[in-house]
């Protein structure tokens, strides 16, 4: 799509072996990343068959400005999800929609499922499938390492590839993208192992000349200048994300233990500034990125007396430590760093992996579940049976491991207890406890994430809870919005830079003639896209619950009641109606 | 004396690739980052370290030495001045390059640095510098 006039997409069947490359000038008005992939993934979605089926496809899209401005690193993914069973979406960053986007392709289609385990290697003169059996159970980590010998394309190369979550079908299982990335969520992991797709090598270096050399370098600088002399990134490159920790700890926002509390009184041990002091070694950026919001930290542990120590680096973000943090109330960052190893190795969503633990750890106090079952002590700031039951939820060595294995949408269907499930449109939830804006955003939120649109920023905002019709028109724009950037390919942290003037700019020194009016057509557009796709998979706004948790533990707004919400969610409803 | 380019503060490199985008961008006039005359290289995964491969700057430059088609010129301060229509693809600089900081692109051309400066201007963490070579100080 950086030429203005049509979109090439890369399909691929794994189970024929077979691939082409189609152009789609039809699809040059979605501009590409979410916009062109939603509309591929709709073109062959099956719905009566279930997210693990080998025809439903994966799409993958970068977009106009991928690389070629400041920020623009995402790659987007949809596919079915198989933890909600609908909208499955999620981004990675590092080097895949570079390596997409000088390969020569916008967007990536991917359908079947290979024989044996097969990877991809894909470049400018098309696909080989690989033997992949060699590769097949090893960890993220070492699957990688392989593939940077075997394969060519240094420096210029992705690596994307999953681990043994993702084979043994875990709802949660995320992809691994350059090691320090991931598309997490809503189990695109599981969905490649299903099409016995280990990995992908993505290897593009190709030229693609300057047309217009001047109008592009005035835009780009200002965007750099702004990106790295203002303090617009100044959160993302500071502290980073896990700037977020003592921030939302402060205003009683930060789920702890399984959110029966908002505050942690560990907080301080486990806040990006503790990690920063002790642990931080290094940042990385996407190409094309010069914040560098990657965290690396050093996790260095004594493995026997007289010390022998061993130790590896990680990148850290906030999420991961609420999710493996205050969520299991453990306070120290090497115990934190110890779950993310497992997390990363295994190829394991951090988020859902630390939620379903939290839950886990509840159900067993109930006596809903029991020690026996899980082979593990599962108890609030106890690292050990955290660490087994993270491998047991691959391994699934009981039926009990098996049921946690599918999510707890589906795991407390079966078993019970959804009351002190932390969940919201069936995925388990982000990390902030805000409010009626972040409960509701996940909750209606295309792929219940809670960077649909962001309801958590609006909870802060002092003022919104009086007017609950600006809540939902904020929620909607906000996301009508996003699905702008995300067809770009333009990284979030980057929103404040890219408003739509800027937007308009860049797309013009491309030579793509778009208005702000048409951005905004098309956000709303993806928006319907989603929708009406969502309701083929059998999503039905009116039949979504929000779990007692949310209304027993204050947030900042104090204690919520579920009347309000029920109101909030009937206007959202409605205006949703409305558009039909 | 004019400046040369100097990797000053390799271990603060984030890999950004800013400098790359920009040698390709305004000296080469292309999107990629294939396309530019310094590049960052891990030693073996985003784990490890990080490198540049750049030009040194050589005083009387053993490229330009090399080149039979006139189209690398010593440059004053060190490195050389590029004549892009010159250069006839031969790889001779290739060759010489005594940090193998040269390449031929893909219309088999040399992608080679001319001391410009233009990448030290968008490396956020001064890893890249504009300095005057060793040698004059
Ligand atoms: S290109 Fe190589 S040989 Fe030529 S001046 Fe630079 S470092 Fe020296
Ligand atoms: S000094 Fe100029 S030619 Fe040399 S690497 Fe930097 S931008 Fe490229
Ligand atoms: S611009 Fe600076 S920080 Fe970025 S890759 Fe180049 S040398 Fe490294």
């Amino acid at each position: 799509m950086l030429d203005a006039n049509t979109v090439r997409v890369l399909y691929i069947d794994l189970g024929r072996r077979e691939w082409r490359v189609d152009e789609r000038p039809e699809l040059a008005r979605y501009l590409g990343g979410v916009g062109v992939a939603a509309k591929l993934f709709t073109e062959g979605l099956v719905p009566d068959a279930e997210a693990s089926a080998p025809e439903q496809p994966v799409v993958l899209g970068i977009g106009p400005l991928t690389t070629v401005f400041p920020l623009a690193t995402k790659t987007a993914a949809v596919f079915r999800s198989p933890l909600t069973g609908e909208w499955g979406e999620s981004y990675a960053g590092m080097r895949l929609a570079m390596a997409l986007r000088f390969a020569g392709y916008d967007a990536v289609y991917l359908t079947g499922r290979a024989q044996r385990p097969v990877y991809l290697v894909v470049d400018r003169d098309g696909v080989s499938f690989k033997d992949a059996r060699g590769l097949w159970g090893l960890d993220c980590e070492e699957t990688g390492r392989c593939l940077r010998e075997w394969e060519q394309g240094r420096g210029f190369r992705s690596i994307v590839r999953i681990g043994p979550a993702g084979e043994r079908g875990v709802a949660f299982a995320g992809v691994n993208v350059d090691t320090v990335r991931h598309f997490g969520r809503l189990g695109l992991g599981a969905v490649m192992g299903a099409k016995n797709l280990k990995a992908m090598v993505v290897h593009g270096e190709k030229s693609i000349p300057i047309p217009d050399r001047r109008a592009y370098r005035a835009v780009y600088e200002e965007i750099h200048a702004r990106a790295v002399d203002t303090e617009v990134m100044e959160k993302y490159h500071g502290l980073g994300t896990a700037g977020n920790v003592l921030s939302l700890n402060a205003m009683g926002a930060l789920p702890t233990r399984n959110l029966r509390e908002n505050r942690f009184e560990g907080a301080e041990r486990i806040s990006g500034e503790a990690f920063a002091q002790k642990t931080l070694i290094r940042k990385l950026a996407c190409p094309g990125c010069p914040v560098g919001c990657i965290h690396v930290g050093l996790y260095r542990r004594s493995f026997a007396e007289g010390h022998e120590y061993e130790s590896i680096t990680l990148a850290y973000d906030y999420e991961l430590i609420y999710a493996l943090g205050s969520f299991l109330g453990l306070s120290e960052p090497g115990d934190v760093y110890a779950l993310i190893e497992a997390v990363e190795a295994l190829g394991l969503d951090a988020i859902s992996s630390g939620v379903v633990l939290g839950w886990a750890t509840e159900a067993l106090e109930k006596g809903l579940i029991h020690t026996a079952d899980l082979g593990a002590e599962l108890r609030f700031g106890d690292l050990d049976g955290y660490l087994a039951a993270l491998h047991g939820l691959v391994e699934q060595p009981t039926p009990l491991y098996a049921v946690l294995a599918r999510g707890l949408h589906r795991a407390t269907a079966e078993l019970g207890g959804r009351d002190f499930a932390c969940l919201l449109g069936n995925n388990e939830m982000a990390g902030y406890h805000t409010g009626y804006a972040f409960i509701l955003g996940q909750t209606v939120g295309a792929r219940h994430s809670h960077l649909c649109n962001a309801g958590y920023a609006l909870d802060q905002e002092p003022g919104l809870g009086e007017d609950p019709e600006g809540v939902v028109d904020r929620l909607i724009a906000e996301e009508e919005w996003r699905n702008v950037l995300n067809s770009l390919g333009v990284c979030l942290f980057a929103r404040n830079i890219y408003d739509p003037p800027t937007v308009v700019r860049t797309l013009n020194a491309l030579g793509v003639p778009a208005g702000a009016e048409d951005l905004a057509q098309l956000g709303a557009e993806i928006f319907d896209l989603k929708l009406a796709a969502k309701k083929r998979m059998g999503f039905d706004l009116s039949h979504v619950t929000v779990p007692r948790r949310y209304f027993e533990t204050s947030t900042l707004q104090g204690t919520l009641r579920e009347d309000v919400l029920g109101d909030l969610l009937s206007r959202y409803r409605a205006r949703i109606a409305a558009r039909a | 004396m004019p400046k040369v380019l100097t990797v000053k503060h390799m271990a603060r490199c984030i890999a950004c690739y800013s400098c790359m985008l920009a040698c390709a961008r305004a000296v080469y006039g292309d999107y990629s980052p294939s396309h530019s005359a310094v590049q960052i290289r891990t030693r073996g995964g985003l784990q490890s370290k990080l490198a540049a491969d750049v030009c040194i700057g050589c005083r009387d430059a053993p490229c330009a030495a090399a080149c039979q088609a006139g189209a690398l010129l010593p440059r004053p301060g060190g490195g050389v001045r590029f004549v892009r229509n010159k250069c006839s693809g031969c790889g001779a600089c290739v060759e010489a390059c005594v940090v193998r900081a040269i390449r031929l692109d893909t219309d088999g051309r040399a992608i080679v640095c001319i001391q410009c400066g233009t990448c030290t201007r968008f490396c956020p963490h001064d890893v890249l510098v504009m300095e005057e070579s060793a040698a004059d100080a």
